[in-house]
């Protein structure tokens, strides 16, 4: 393990390199830019090895588990790829992996999002208190005209593009939610960041800036 | 061979993934554990082959002496470094692979976050318009939310935290909802549809 004072002045200097982009695009942020693309690429293959290669393919196969020669087969066609005659062969390993995340996927939404929203909307229209009262039937009449809205299958004139414009509404409040959601958690990292420079960083070398 | 065995392996490994939730028998569930067990190996190949990729992207960017070129050095030496420390020392805590993660890869990534706060304020700033009821309703949401978080809300007016949570859990929460339940049934119809062997562009050409 390095010195503390040292990973201190790499990650704040490597944070300054970042942030020298609110200037312009410069040198400096194209070194850091790119030193971060090829930690995060080293950083996913190596937590793979540790963490699937080895306890799932490596030592269960030398343990006598020869069943798994076929993915480890499968895994090595996909590298067919840079072959021009033979890349068609990779199709074998992604139509594993297509076909078992599909499955995945449609057990997993219909369980996770579909069943669970559905039962989440049904609420009591009539609730203890008037504003818990209140709060329920936005919350219904909001699912139901938003749904309306992103049915296509029928012009939207009428009582339908009355409650399509209904859900309009509700799309572009919660639109604005989510942005002003998204502004603060950026803020929030921004402050963690600045916090990292004027205290952190100073502490590690013994300094204190902000009292 | 070239198209209908991977249509085979997509039906084959799809429909037990769904036949293995309805057929709670050991004998299936095991065998479905198998399965998503190759999966999730296959998987860790396409990590490698997207890494190999990267290194023959950026070899090929050297030797050629394309634009930027000199930047595929740190890039390079960074995939290097972390792969081999990594591999070779292990990634638990307390290894030079979780130093350079916690004091390179999480500072690097916070910050870049960090700049999209400038980013969109400046972007909202120059292509944002009130111009309908619908801008409105999207600009006071925001506003409210923004404010709503921070000690100068409160500051201004004590309910507004109160009406930021309500948004948030109200209104904000039906409008996702509805989006959730419209991504689920996409989503399932999609699986369906590459399980059947009716998408099929994830193949490609020829």
């Amino acid at each position: 393990m390095l010195p503390s004072p040292v990973l201190h002045t790499m990650a704040a200097l490597l944070t300054i390199a970042i942030f020298s982009f609110l200037y312009r695009d410069n040198p400096v942020y194209k070194f850091a830019e790119h030193i971060f693309v090829g930690i995060a690429a080293g950083y996913i293959v190596a937590i793979e090895f540790q963490n699937v290669f080895l306890p799932n393919l490596w030592r269960p196969l030398l343990a006598g588990d020869y069943k798994l020669v076929i993915p480890f087969l499968l895994g090595v066609l996909m590298f067919s790829r840079f072959t021009v005659r033979f890349n068609w062969l990779s199709r074998w390993a992604i139509g594993l992996m297509v076909g078992t995340f599909s499955g995945l996927a449609i057990i997993g939404f219909a369980q996770g999002d579909l069943v669970a929203q559905i039962q989440a909307n049904m609420l009591p229209l009539k609730a203890g208190s008037l504003i818990d009262t209140f709060t329920n039937w936005v919350i219904v009449v909001g699912v139901l005209a938003t749904l309306v809205y992103f049915f296509f299958s029928k012009e939207h004139k009428g009582a339908l593009g009355a409650t399509a414009k209904l859900g309009i509404w509700f799309l572009m409040v919660s639109f604005g939610a989510s942005y002003g959601f998204t502004v603060m958690a950026r803020i929030s990292l921004l402050v963690g960041r600045l916090l990292f420079l004027l205290v952190d960083w100073p502490a590690s070398l013994g300094i204190e800036l902000i009292r | 061979m070239r198209r209908e065995v991977p249509l085979i392996i997509t039906a084959i490994f799809g429909s037990f993934m769904v036949i293995e939730y309805f057929v709670p028998h050991p004998s299936v569930t095991g065998f479905g554990e198998m399965l998503q067990q190759w999966a999730i190996i296959v998987v860790a190949f396409a990590y490698v082959l997207g890494v190999a990729n990267i290194v023959r992207i950026n070899g090929e960017k050297i030797s050629k002496r394309s634009k930027d070129w000199p930047y595929a050095f740190p890039l390079l030496a960074g995939l290097g470094f972390m792969l081999t420390v990594g591999v070779v020392f292990g990634v638990g805590n307390g290894t030079l692979f979780s130093d350079f993660y916690l004091y390179a890869y999480a500072p690097m990534s916070g910050t870049m976050f960090s700049l999209l706060a400038f980013f969109i304020a400046s972007a909202a700033f120059r292509a944002f318009r009130i111009r309908t009821l619908e801008a409105g309703l999207l600009a006071v949401a925001a506003v409210i939310v923004m404010l709503g978080r921070v000690p100068v809300g409160t500051e201004i007016w004590d309910k507004l935290p109160v009406i930021s949570d309500w948004i948030m859990n109200a209104p904000q929460m039906a409008a996702k909802r509805a989006i959730l339940i419209g991504a689920a049934l996409g989503a399932i119809s999609t699986g369906l549809k590459v399980i059947l062997g009716i998408e099929r562009n994830y193949l490609g050409g020829d």
